[in-house]
């Protein structure tokens, strides 16, 4: 290497090796996380010699180490001289393969699984599968856990007699004391059994799956569930009923809600793992039962499942079953006395009509959808306006409309500006299924009041939702029907809304195009620019900007200019600041706040709100600001808390960073 | 074959074997021992105290010269665990004092513990260290920097043996879950989840996962006037991982399955024995209220601790216990003066013996009682300076309830209420047991005849 002549080109990976044992835990996992620079700089021989020795015993350090040495490892072989010598990287391996922490173990398995495939077979018998046993008999479970994930790698590759040992190996792990390994076993259960050959799935797996789904504890018997699909799939079909169904069957009456909740939450696997026969005379009963069970969180985990379920029903039968046996359960679904189970319904439930055809949609589902309209709880009611487009598509949503408006207005004047704002999202949907007239007529006034709503976040949403409008009716409907009205909010005594004809611009401007946006947003815009509040002064600059590229340029030179050239000498600092900006036309943040940790209280509507706020250089903090009603606190204060005159909600990047606090972190609910 | 020893009640004595802690008469309220509790093999015990730290002994190999004493405890690791803290939204001080220390099943050479205080539960990890890294690129053996352009060769470091070092590190923290104390913790047998309790919640939480637990149990009512009960301990069953049991102020107690609901609301067995209402008083309720809860090792028993007696219940039997045990029955009379004193709200703890054959729980004036399950037999004994010579043979104490005092008997009077035992453990597979007496641990041991 070179450095025999005295330069310092080695100073580099000395810097690096020393720091692997640095006090300071981020210099450690930065020289682990460049180890292949140091292993390339010693060279294979002194990597296997010296490096790997070791990292091997420096399984002391912190996780985050721990977890990047695992991962690193996965990718040395080349560093350690080729698949020849790649069994030098399995004793670290192996001890990261015992540590506590599941996350560097998982690790450490994933890593030992890649260069395995890197093993030569004789090398695979004389050194990998020694590794397995010896994990797979150690005497902590973390080591016994770790070689449940081993043995599906090695067995394809290795003779007659390993196999039969590794097949040994994995029935005594199955029947483990510890439940923690006989959960790692059921869930490598299925993984194992793909690459066994099929007499030995029949006479080995099956029994230890029929071990596993009857263990004593039940987080044990819910992993056998996941199992069962992938066994099912590799059983021939008449062998099933005998060897797969009776654990399904008793799996799906379990006295545990948790395995229920499993069998529910895999049904659609299930459902393509059995096949057709089976599904219409077991798995069918079963899941009307588990649409009836007493546990809502089982309930609603099945009524996830009934369309795709549904639709996976074999189609000679399909109608009948689900008119006969589904379709009832659904109904009593309906009215559930849990929320969560309805709106696991409501979001699926609008599916089952394209199933279902027009006729029976219009007479049996029309009714469901129409109670679920009307439910208490909002979510469900969003549910199902969501996924409309379903039901457009075969009965057309003027049969809906009727009940929709009413949901739809009350969703839109829902206390909860989370739910106003979830409907918001859903207009440029709705607009485009009831069309122009209908939207006009009924919910154009919504659109507009949503612009001076009392949330922030309500009004950013409905400024991002007229975009949306003017793209699908186009920029004659938006001149017509919205910019009067935006541009018309340029007045308003209040500032916040004079902000937001400002916001709406700046989203209208590019669907609109460059005539609207010149003739009729621009003069007001620039009328703006001699508003008294500050905050409204800044954005005009920040709206030029923005509105910049869609202007032509003799309209930029001779009126925008002039106007951003007189913003730049204001008596604000932030007026200034954001003027400059835009003259010098690329975007600037505010100077960098340190990194610090800030506790804020903000006051809405009287309540006290909390939030533990992390500052760093690189938030954006400038548009609560406008909200602020008061403010107490300041130097020497450990919090400062806040009066906004809103309910939205409050993210670090909306904050204005107003002096240096010094302040530690606060641990808050 | 200890444990058949001590089922067969006083063929054995109890002799004094060490104790720890200061001497001194003035006792720093730190210093206050406030839980107790042996690992799974025995070979540690772990103590907390008021002062927020965790004290862990290890069980020393037997030593050849004095082959009549088997290993003694010596201090392993010391660690803060806990500090005070301040709730700056309720203006709350929250207590660094250790509420509970739960092992875990060992899962790999190192040992891992909870501890908690009245609001946070911390996962700490214990391991040892006996190696250290030698050689540095930059600098020399002295530590003197090198020249960085004369690094002709890097060298790796490489591991050398050192002192044994036992580090305490904190693994997990599970905080703002519980509104109220946090009374109770303890690890389920599937050796993922745990459960933690406080006055009116308990909430299971995963040991991987800190930022989410599942409310299983919410007793609070819409209106906390109509608060009448409060629960004041919980464990989870020992080989049914869907098992839990609470109990109450009222004195009863409650058995769940979650298997049954995600929400344990409505519990699948209510153990409570009627009152009597010839002995009904003013202070009935109060210490009929249950201050710990055990399950048995092998899990067909229970035992319950209120104020005066010992109770241990057969989980297939609701109607009442299958055996009660007075613990300091001549205190009835006086729980005027112990309610004024406040005593009458002192938490005591009980513990089973390994084979589950004989029980333990603490009382006044340093004394603590053991009963004997298959005799029937009780015996008193009592913690103290006095009798703590090596080897030396633990004396019954009797107390004299009324008439004429005996000689070596104690007359109720003279009892020291500052005294107290609430909380002692039991080796889970011998007869060592650890006893914490206000600021000193005792241990005692069975004396091999």
């Amino acid at each position: 290497m070179a450095g025999a002549d005295g330069d310092d080109s080695l100073y580099p990976i000395a810097v690096l090796i020393d720091e692997l044992r640095n006090e300071d835990v981020q210099l450690r996992l930065n020289s682990i996380k460049k180890l292949s620079t140091i292993a390339l700089a010693l060279g294979v021989e002194r990597t296997r010699t010296e490096l790997l020795p070791f990292l091997t015993d420096t399984i002391y350090d912190e996780d985050e180490v721990l977890l990047a040495l695992a991962e690193q490892l996965g990718n040395f072989t080349m560093l350690v001289g080729g698949p020849e010598y790649v069994h030098c990287l399995l004793p670290p391996l192996e001890s990261l393969a015992t540590v506590e922490e599941t996350v560097v173990r998982d690790k450490a398995v994933e890593s030992l699984r890649k260069i395995s495939q890197e093993h030569s077979p004789v090398d695979l018998e004389v050194h990998f599968e020694p590794l397995v046993k010896r994990l797979a008999s150690g005497d902590w479970f973390t080591s016994r856990t770790s070689a449940c994930g081993l043995f599906s790698v090695c067995y394809p590759r290795v003779s007659s007699t390993v196999k039969a040992e590794i097949r040994q190996h994995f029935r005594t792990l199955c029947s483990d004391d510890t439940p923690m390994v006989r959960r790692a076993a059921a869930s490598k259960l299925g993984e194992f059994a793909k690459v066994l050959e099929l007499d030995y799935v029949k006479s080995d797996i099956i029994s230890l799956f029929t071990a596993l789904a009857s263990d004593e504890q039940d987080s044990v018997r819910l992993l056998a569930v996941e199992a069962c699909v992938s066994i099912a799939t590799l059983l021939p079909q008449e062998d099933l009923e005998t060897l797969v169904m009776p654990t399904l069957r008793q799996a799906a009456e379990d006295k545990s809600w948790r395995v229920r909740y499993m069998v529910a939450d895999k049904f659609s696997e299930l459902q393509k793992a059995v096949g057709p026969e089976i599904t219409k005379n077991d798995l069918v009963p079963a899941f009307q039962n588990l649409l009836k069970d007493c546990e809502a969180e089982v309930r609603a985990a099945a009524a996830n499942k009934v369309k795709e379920f549904c639709e996976n029903l074999p189609e000679d039968s399909r109608e009948q079953i689900i008119m006969t046996h589904i379709l009832p359960c659904v109904k009593e679904l309906v009215s559930d006395t849990n929320q969560h189970v309805k709106s696991a319904l409501a979001s699926v439930i609008m599916g089952l009509s394209t199933i279902l055809g027009k006729d029976n949609t219009v007479e049996h589902l029309l009714p469901l959808f129409l109670a679920q309209l009307k439910d208490e709880c909002p979510e469900v009611r969003l549910n199902i306006i969501s996924n409309l487009d379903c039901v457009n598509e075969v009965i057309g949503i003027r049969q809906l409309s009727q009940s929709l408006l009413p949901a739809i207005v009350e969703l839109a004047e829902d206390a909860k500006w989370r739910v106003r704002l979830a409907i918001i999202e859903y207009m440029p949907l709705l607009a485009g299924q009831l069309g122009v007239e209908f939207f006009d007529e009924k919910l154009n006034t919504l659109c507009m009041a949503w612009l001076i709503d009392h949330v922030y976040a309500i009004r950013e949403a409905a400024t991002c939702n007229l975009m949306k409008l003017v793209e699908k009716f186009g920029a004659e409907w938006a001149q017509n029907t919205i910019v009067p009205k935006v541009l018309g909010m340029a007045n308003d005594p209040n500032y916040l809304h004079r902000m937001t004809t400002l916001f709406c611009i700046n989203a209208l401007s590019e669907a609109c195009g460059q005539d609207i946006t010149t003739k009729q947003m621009l003069p007001v815009v620039l009328k703006m620019s001699n508003d008294q509040v500050a905050n409204v002064r800044f954005n005009v600059a920040k709206s030029l900007q923005k509105i910049g590229p869609v202007l032509d340029s003799n309209a930029l030179q001779s009126e925008v200019k002039p106007v951003l050239e007189k913003l730049a000498t204001d008596t604000d600092m932030d007026v200034k600041y954001f003027a400059q900006e835009a003259i010098s036309g690329k975007l600037v943040f505010p100077p960098p706040a340190a990194e610090t940790s800030l506790y804020v209280r903000f006051y809405r509507s009287g309540k006290p709100d909390d939030h533990a706020v992390f500052l760093s250089s690189s938030t954006v903090l400038s548009l609560a600001l406008h909200n602020v009603l008061w403010c107490w606190g300041g130097y020497g204060w450990d919090c400062i808390i806040v009066g906004l005159e809103w309910g939205g909600p409050v993210f670090p990047s909306n904050l204005v960073f107003f002096f240096p606090p010094l302040v530690q972190y606060f641990f808050l609910k | 074959l200890a444990a058949n020893k001590a089922a067969r009640g006083n063929d054995f004595q109890w002799c004094f074997s060490q104790v720890k802690g200061a001497i001194d008469e003035d006792v720093a309220e730190a210093d206050i021992i406030s839980t107790v509790e042996f690992n799974y093999s025995g070979e540690l015990l772990a103590t907390g105290d008021k002062g927020g730290r965790v004290v862990i002994f290890q069980h020393e190999q037997e030593s050849k010269n004095r082959p009549q004493l088997r290993g003694e405890y010596n201090v392993y690791s010391t660690f803060q665990s806990h500090e005070p803290e301040f709730d700056y939204l309720k203006s709350l001080e929250i207590e660094e004092k250790i509420n509970k220390i739960r092992w875990l099943p060992q899962q790999n050479s190192a040992h891992f513990l909870l501890s908690t205080n009245d609001k946070t539960i911390k996962l700490w990890k214990i391991s040892e260290r006996d190696k250290r890294a030698e050689g540095y690129n930059l600098k020399d053996e002295e530590g003197r920097l090198r020249d960085p352009f004369r690094i002709s060769s890097l060298r790796v470091p490489v591991l050398m043996p050192m002192d044994l070092m036992v580090e305490a590190s904190p693994r997990r923290i599970f905080a703002n879950a519980h509104t109220y104390h946090i009374n109770s913790i303890s690890v389920n047998s599937d050796h993922e989840t745990y459960l933690s309790a406080d006055d009116l919640r308990i909430n299971l939480w995963h040991l991987e996962i800190t930022d989410r637990s599942f409310n299983i149990v919410d007793i609070k009512p819409a209106n906390m006037e109509e608060l009448t009960e409060v629960i004041t301990a919980a464990e989870c069953h020992p080989h049914q991982c869907n098992v839990f049991v609470y109990s109450s102020s009222k004195g009863t107690i409650r058995l769940c399955d979650m298997r049954a609901a995600a929400l344990c609301d409505r519990h699948s067995k209510f153990f409570e024995e009627p009152e009597d209402p010839s002995s009904r008083s003013f202070f009935s309720e109060i210490i009929s209220s249950i201050s710990d809860v055990k399950f048995s090792h092998s899990g067909r028993y229970m035992m319950t601790r209120d104020y005066l007696s010992v109770k241990v219940w057969d989980l297939n039997m609701e109607n009442r216990p299958v055996e009660t045990y007075q613990v300091h029955e001549y205190l009835r009379s006086k729980l005027c003066s112990l309610y004024e004193n406040d005593c009458i709200f002192d938490k005591f703890e009980c513990c089973w013996n390994g084979s589950d054959s004989a029980i333990m729980t603490g009382s006044y004036n340093n004394f603590f009682r053991m009963f004997d399950r298959n005799t029937r037999r009780d015996i008193t004994l009592e913690a103290s300076r006095e009798s703590s010579k090596p080897r030396a043979t633990l004396k019954p104490r009797k107390v004299s309830t009324g008439g004429k005092r005996k000689k070596d008997e104690i007359s109720v009077d003279s009892l020291d209420f500052n005294k107290k035992i609430l909380h002692t453990a039991w080796h889970p597979k011998e007869n060592v047991i650890a006893v914490a007496a206000t600021n000193n641990l005792y241990i005692f041991q069975d004396k091999i005849n």
